[in-house]
């Protein structure tokens, strides 16, 4: 049947050219539309997971609550242990340390003195590691104005608007001059390999991007880190696969080390209890357990108002916390709205496009109403019409889905890799204090593989369901005056 | 009211009776005995920080109040750094980056090393009689030892404590404990000392302890002094800025 069909619909190709065409451009274009969309959003949101949130990002807890300050004495450590749990525990996410810091940048003249001064906000980036996909995710190649990239622990990156403001040329020297992990103050030395311009707006105006072991140096911060940022390979913020990743890691993970602290904390104070070594093992454990619990049930850790001196200082303070790019400043708020904006907008675009082809599958049925008024003339019966016009719309409906949403998928992977190119536009935005992306690019997702089969085939068979029900309205007695006139 | 008044002059001319000195009188020997001509000594700053303790070995040549030289001796890291005070400046020298750097504006409130102290707290160490009108508060009895309790307020502006209150010993005339105070009345800081010893003619404490009281979970800062020598002579050639790269 299916055969007869189809052969019926490549025979007459006025009810099947025309309509597949329609069908694939209007799925090709819904498919690329919602992934351009979808593309875009994540456009903005990359740019400030890439400087400031990361898809993931893992903090201690103490330097949570004063993120605002940089408290790097407050930053992680024995990050490298963290980081080969986190990619053998999440591998889909690539997971990256950072250390944010600030200070003043000094220039010197000939007799090293300086020659002028400024304030910076530097990050140490793990650039020179090797498969780290740092350059790539800041876009450096393309952002550099003069110089190289950074080769060695001493060199580093100077945005362009500090290099213009403290008159810095690419193979300069200068001085980093601020405090080190213990607060303490410090002066280091870079070799300026490059200035770069990240074309948004003043983002950059007081930037400097050194390697992580250059800014470790100079922090004197081994094996620390302000914190570690989690991206996905494809770069693509997925909130529910985020917001479930930090739960789970917040619960499990995180929750075991404040434990694991706390009964390091309790055996260290207990320890110094008369007669504490003449007990065994498994009691010593127990008393661990039971002084860590009895501080936790009271709320004893860092509760002066209720304890006065008895409160504890709780060294989970200092345990890693994760935080998805939603938890960042108003971030949730931008996530939320995007999503809802990303639905209302492709929601109505797909209704438009579905009361297009239901229309065309109305059209469809319509047109052939003598057709249909011969065939039941011959003697084929009401419901072998309307199910071969339905099968047939199905055909047509399939067949245009299945190559719109292929033309569809190939213009959006062509986009998400070349993008397009706002850069001209977003440089008349530069004095803004926006932070845009310069280049659109749209994203494939799951779901566009399927999103086309809705308007493709639903509406078109749809369309012809309604046009069909006319067959059932028509009185065979009448039938013959009708194919008369 | 009257009756009030009479009570204190008389616990005031009680006090005053019982060691003959007057309110000036307690300063002066507290700056006589903290300052001097000329000090060399070594020291030990123990920074207890929040997750771990520092320890930082130096050396210092001051005269007067004027004039400071400090070397660090050890961490290894911090080793070779140099910081010079002449009168109201001061450079830093760090042996990595082989820069001289001015401190000045924001940067002197910043803590020296990572300690309870700042740089601020090293500049001002002009005498206490100079700076502040001194007020008796009263005495108080502690570990069994009298003390004075005086109320200081700044006689000039811009100092980082318009006001402190002094615990002091009244046979050492050392300030046994200090807190200092914002001109809001914030208390910033608390300071202490002990180990007192007489020291050519003075006595003088062998440790200080600082605490930040606006940083939190703060555990202070021992600052220990080791070998200290009064009233040398200290060539000028010292206080050269050439000798920070030295």
């Amino acid at each position: 049947m299916i055969k007869f069909l189809t052969k019926g619909l490549l025979r007459d190709r006025s009810r099947s050219l025309f309509p597949v065409l329609v069908i694939t451009l209007t799925v090709a274009l819904v498919v690329f539309a919602i992934g351009f969309m979808r593309g875009t959003m994540n456009s903005l949101f990359l740019d400030t997971a890439v400087i400031l949130t990361g898809h993931e990002k893992i903090v201690t807890r103490a330097y949570n609550e004063e993120s605002q300050l940089m408290p790097n004495d407050l930053a992680l450590l024995d990050v490298g242990q963290l980081i080969h749990d986190l990619n053998q525990n999440y591998p889909d996410f690539f997971w990256s340390p950072r250390i944010t810091f600030a200070g003043l940048l000094d220039v010197p003249d000939e007799d090293r003195e300086t020659r002028s001064q400024g304030p910076v906000i530097a990050f140490g980036i793990d650039f020179l590691s090797d498969g780290s996909r740092q350059v790539e995710i800041w876009e450096l190649e393309r952002s550099i104005v003069s110089g190289n990239l950074p080769e060695n622990r001493d060199d580093a990156l100077i945005s362009s608007k500090l290099a213009d403001q403290l008159n810095i040329k690419a193979g300069e020297s200068v001085t980093f001059i601020g405090s080190t992990m213990d607060n303490a103050f410090t002066t280091c030395n870079f070799n300026v390999s490059g200035t770069f311009n990240l074309r948004k707006g003043q983002t950059d105006k007081q930037m400097m991007l050194v390697d992580l072991s250059g800014a470790r140096f100079a922090l004197d911060m081994d094996d620390a880190a302000s914190a570690i940022f989690g991206f996905t390979h494809s770069l693509y913020y997925d909130d529910e696969v985020a917001v479930a990743l930090r739960t789970d890691y917040n619960n499990t993970k995180s929750g075991s080390i404040v434990q694991r602290l706390r009964n390091e904390q309790s055996e260290e104070t207990l320890s110094y209890m008369n007669g504490w070594n003449r007990i065994s093992k498994k009691e010593q454990e127990s008393l661990t357990k039971q002084r860590t619990n009895g501080l936790n049930d009271n709320k004893m850790y860092n509760n002066a108002e209720e304890w006065g001196e008895l409160s504890v200082e709780d060294p989970g303070i200092f345990s890693p916390f994760m935080l998805a790019l939603r938890d960042g400043n108003q971030m949730g708020t931008m996530v939320d709205i995007s999503g809802a904006m990303l639905a209302i907008m492709g929601g109505i675009f797909l209704v438009v496009v579905m009361v297009v082809l239901w229309n065309m599958g109305l059209m469809n049925g319509l047109r052939r109403y003598g057709e249909v008024g011969l065939r039941l003339a011959m003697g084929e019966s009401k419901g072998q019409v309307y199910r071969s016009m339905i099968s047939e719309a199905v055909i047509i409906g399939l067949t245009g889905t299945v190559i719109g949403t292929g033309i569809g998928l190939a213009l959006t992977y062509y986009v998400q890799e070349n993008g397009i190119d706002y850069t001209k536009g977003i440089e008349a935005l530069s004095n803004s204090s926006m932070v845009m992306p310069n280049i659109f690019y749209a994203q494939v997702t799951p779901d566009l593989f399927y999103i086309g089969f809705i308007p493709g085939v639903l509406a078109t068979v749809f369309g012809t369901m309604l046009a069909g029900r006319a067959i059932y309205k028509r009185e065979m007695a009448q039938l013959f005056k009708e194919l008369e006139t | 009211m009257k009756k009030k008044l009479l009570f204190s002059v008389l616990s005031l001319s009680f006090v005053f009776g019982q060691n003959d000195m007057s309110v000036q009188d307690i300063i002066k020997a507290m700056d006589d005995n903290l300052n001097a001509k000329s000090r060399i000594l070594t020291s030990k700053m123990v920074v207890h920080g929040r997750r771990s303790t520092r320890t930082i070995e130096s050396q210092n040549w001051i005269v007067g109040t004027d004039y400071a030289f400090t070397e660090y001796l050890s961490p290894p890291r911090e080793a070779g750094t140099k910081m010079l005070k002449l009168g109201a400046k001061l450079w830093t020298y760090s042996p990595q980056t082989d820069r001289v750097i001015q401190i000045s504006g924001h940067m002197l409130r910043q803590s020296v090393m990572g300690s309870d102290m700042s740089y601020n707290d090293m500049m001002e160490d002009r005498p206490l009689l100079e700076l502040y009108d001194a007020k008796l508060e009263g005495s108080v009895e502690i570990d069994g030892r009298d003390h004075w309790i005086m109320l200081l307020e700044a006689k000039e502006k811009g100092l980082s404590y318009p006001k402190r209150r002094a615990w002091i010993d009244k046979e050492y005339l050392l300030p046994m404990k200090e807190e200092l105070y914002a001109k809001s009345g914030k208390l910033l800081k608390t300071a202490s000392m002990d180990g007192i010893k007489k020291v050519q003619g003075r006595w003088f404490p062998t440790r200080f302890i600082f605490k930040d009281e606006l940083k939190r979970n703060s555990k202070g800062t021992e600052w220990i002094i080791g070998e200290i020598q009064f009233d040398t002579d200290i060539p000028e050639s010292r206080f050269d800025k050439g000798r920070l790269r030295k």
